[in-house]
């Protein structure tokens, strides 16, 4: 294809993709550069019948007008990245230097708001990810294994999970694990424990979460690997059978390796997909107990007094640069192959 | 699948062990949704109640309070008193402009993508696949700021182009693998008769483009559906849609009921999508593996 037809025919998307993507990205540096202003105070003295106290005000329409003029607020320097609330350098000196061994640290992290929120992320990530995958292959060995008829209406109830939207799957499965709901009264009559409630507990709210998190992805691992288990050469398995393996062996020396680029695959759409986790922290009213790096973001500018714009904005590169370290492997594979191409 | 050799068959145990494991897992899949449904016509105190959860199958307060053991209150009360409707309408703006425009920005750039060889071509779908891992929400503390500024927040066009820029990676991924497998005989006979590439395009490749069109166009149409950090950062009260607004409903103080609200809401969101995927379930099953399976 000509450069110039390339250029017409990708532009419109190229375009789309530079503004609201690229450009974002440089907007989020920019701003996690600067900080809010602070409010403009002014002096005044107030003079009573027991004489004059000198009192200090918030100034609020120079405060207005400073805003206005510049909205980015004033200049931080990497004041934010350094702050209790993200990268908490100081804090972390302090941890270091001073603790009680590494349950002393780990509890000490785990106060401080950025820490907390990657903590949670990254065990998201990497326990959902394998974990659906699993889940996923067996669902699609056992409905590979049904009658013909009836597996449009079994795909079909697999796939719920992961077509309904994410906030609102959040919900409804927190509505039954609620006290008042199905699960939440069954587990306190069970224990007999009237106070048991999964959000009470760090422990049972990020299980909970996790939990919640391989039932809405594993539809998506199950797809995926069902068509390929549809493309295993029956010659293979049968040859592998007349060499005397079980149907386990079959699975764990034929299946499997034969599935393996499509797992890469699944894998790598999973911790993309994961490492967002967003909506069941909303949907769980979760955060007392959990937070993510995107839910930090959203909770900065969604901020009762006023959006803060710079935190949010650090957290969201530390977020990306969070991204490119997970998708490395894959920058390097392709910068390999494109190397391979010009030689 | 019935074309197995009998030896190759599951033998019992095996077969009784996974049917048993499908069973469960069917149960764990779909009873929420069951289980909301049912919930949904039911009143507050039923549906979450304290003394037994027979009483949300039953619903004893449902019958006290309305006279009878199903009720539309919650119903009523989101779309009727608290506008539901109009956050359904704005949901259907969105969707359909979004799948829209992203199809036709994807086809013409998944062609381009699929029928240059150069570097550049790798790089562009590189870049794509970055661009596809950015969690929605980053990009929208970049856009908040500028958005003020140039005064186009909280309008619905505003979204829908943002919400098409965030949909091309994957549309081009898509786009790109489906027409890897049309052959590029095709396009180049018709350019060696004389037509010129966009010619080409449009009078031998759109032509057999469309099942793979209308694959993507359902995974675009349910990422627009399904937003929520997009749209609830992006629009303003009156031009919210669905998903944000059942979100404001929990987040209002809780009146009486008005959790049912919400449950209904929830239900009334969610029962479209469903009836989507049974309408084109072989299309989305084989759109998931498109890509995939080709490698």
């Amino acid at each position: 294809m000509r450069h110039r037809d390339f250029f017409w025919f990708m532009a419109p998307s190229a375009l789309a993709m530079i503004l609201f993507i690229v450009v974002p990205i440089g907007s989020i540096l920019v701003q996690s550069l600067f900080v809010e202003h602070e409010r403009v105070l002014i002096t005044v003295e107030n003079c009573g019948p027991f004489g004059c106290i000198e009192e200090t005000r918030v100034d609020t329409e120079a405060t207005a007008d400073l805003r206005a003029k510049e909205p980015l607020g004033r200049f931080n320097g990497v004041g934010t990245y350094l702050d209790r609330a993200h990268l908490a350098v100081d804090e972390l000196g302090a941890i270091l230097s001073d603790n009680d061994g590494p349950g002393d640290i780990a509890r000490r992290l785990m106060n401080l708001p950025f820490y907390k929120a990657l903590a949670f992320t990254l065990a998201y990530t990497f326990l959902v990810t394998p974990l659906c995958m699993a889940l996923g292959f067996g669902v699609a060995l056992a409905i590979d294994a049904l009658p013909r008829a009836s597996k449009g209406p079994v795909i079909f109830l697999t796939l719920l999970p992961y077509i309904a939207t994410p906030l609102l799957g959040a919900l409804v499965v927190f509505w039954m694990i609620n006290t008042d709901g199905i699960i939440g009264a069954t587990l306190q009559a069970m224990f007999d424990d009237p106070a048991l409630s999964l959000q009470a507990s760090p422990v049972l709210t990020w299980a909970m979460l996790i939990v919640w998190g391989i039932w809405h992805m594993a539809p998506f691992a199950f797809v995926v690997f069902y068509a390929g288990l549809q493309t295993v050469p029956s010659d293979t398995l049968e040859s592998a059978m007349i060499d005397g393996a079980n149907r386990w062996e079959r699975v764990l020396y034929v299946t499997v390796p034969h599935l393996k680029p499509l797992a890469v695959f699944v894998g790598l759409i999973l911790l993309m997909d994961n490492f967002r986790v967003f909506e069941p922290i909303i949907g769980f009213s979760a955060e007392a107990n959990a937070t993510s790096l995107s839910w930090s973001i959203y909770n900065d500018l969604n901020g009762q007094g006023g959006q803060l714009f710079g935190s949010a904005a650090a957290t969201s590169v530390l977020t990306t640069i969070g991204v490119m370290i997970l998708l490395t492997p894959v920058l390097i594979r392709t910068w390999r192959a494109s190397g391979r191409r010009s030689v | 699948m019935s074309d197995i050799p009998p030896h190759l068959r599951p033998s019992t145990p095996v077969h009784a062990l996974a049917i048993g494991f499908l069973a469960v897992w069917l149960v764990v899949a779909a009873f929420p949704f069951v289980w909301t449904l049912w919930g949904s016509f039911k009143v507050e105190a039923d549906f979450f109640s304290r003394s037994s959860w027979w009483n949300a199958v039953t619903g004893p307060a449902t019958e006290r309070q309305t006279g009878n053991a199903f009720t539309l209150a919650g119903y009523e009360g989101a779309w009727i008193e608290r506008e539901f409707w109009r956050a359904a309408l704005n949901t259907v703006i969105v969707t359909v402009s979004v799948t829209a425009i992203s199809l036709v920005f994807g086809t013409l750039g998944g062609y381009a993508l699929s029928r240059s060889t150069r570097d550049y071509a790798a790089w562009i779908l590189v870049a794509a696949l970055v661009f596809r891992a950015m969690p929605h929400i980053t990009l929208v503390s970049g856009y908040l700021l500028p958005f003020f500024q140039l005064n186009i927040w909280g309008v619905l066009p505003t979204a829908i182009v943002v919400l098409v820029a965030i949909n091309q990676p994957f549309t081009l991924w898509m786009l790109h693998s489906f027409f890897l497998s049309i052959p590029k005989d095709i396009d180049e006979s018709a350019m060696v008769d004389g037509c010129t590439r966009f010619q080409a395009f449009r009078l031998a490749v759109i032509p057999v483009m469309w099942p793979g069109v209308i694959t993507t166009g359902l995974f675009s149409f349910l990422l627009a559906y399904n937003d929520f950090a997009v749209t609830a950062m992006l629009l303003n009260q009156e031009n919210q849609t669905m998903v944000p607004k059942i979100n404001s409903f929990l987040g209002t103080v809780q009146t009486q009921g008005s959790i049912m609200y919400a449950v209904a809401a929830t239900v009334s969101a969610t029962a479209p999508l469903f009836i989507l995927v049974m309408v084109f379930q072989r299309r989305i099953v084989a759109g998931l593996t498109a890509g995939a399976v080709k490698g």
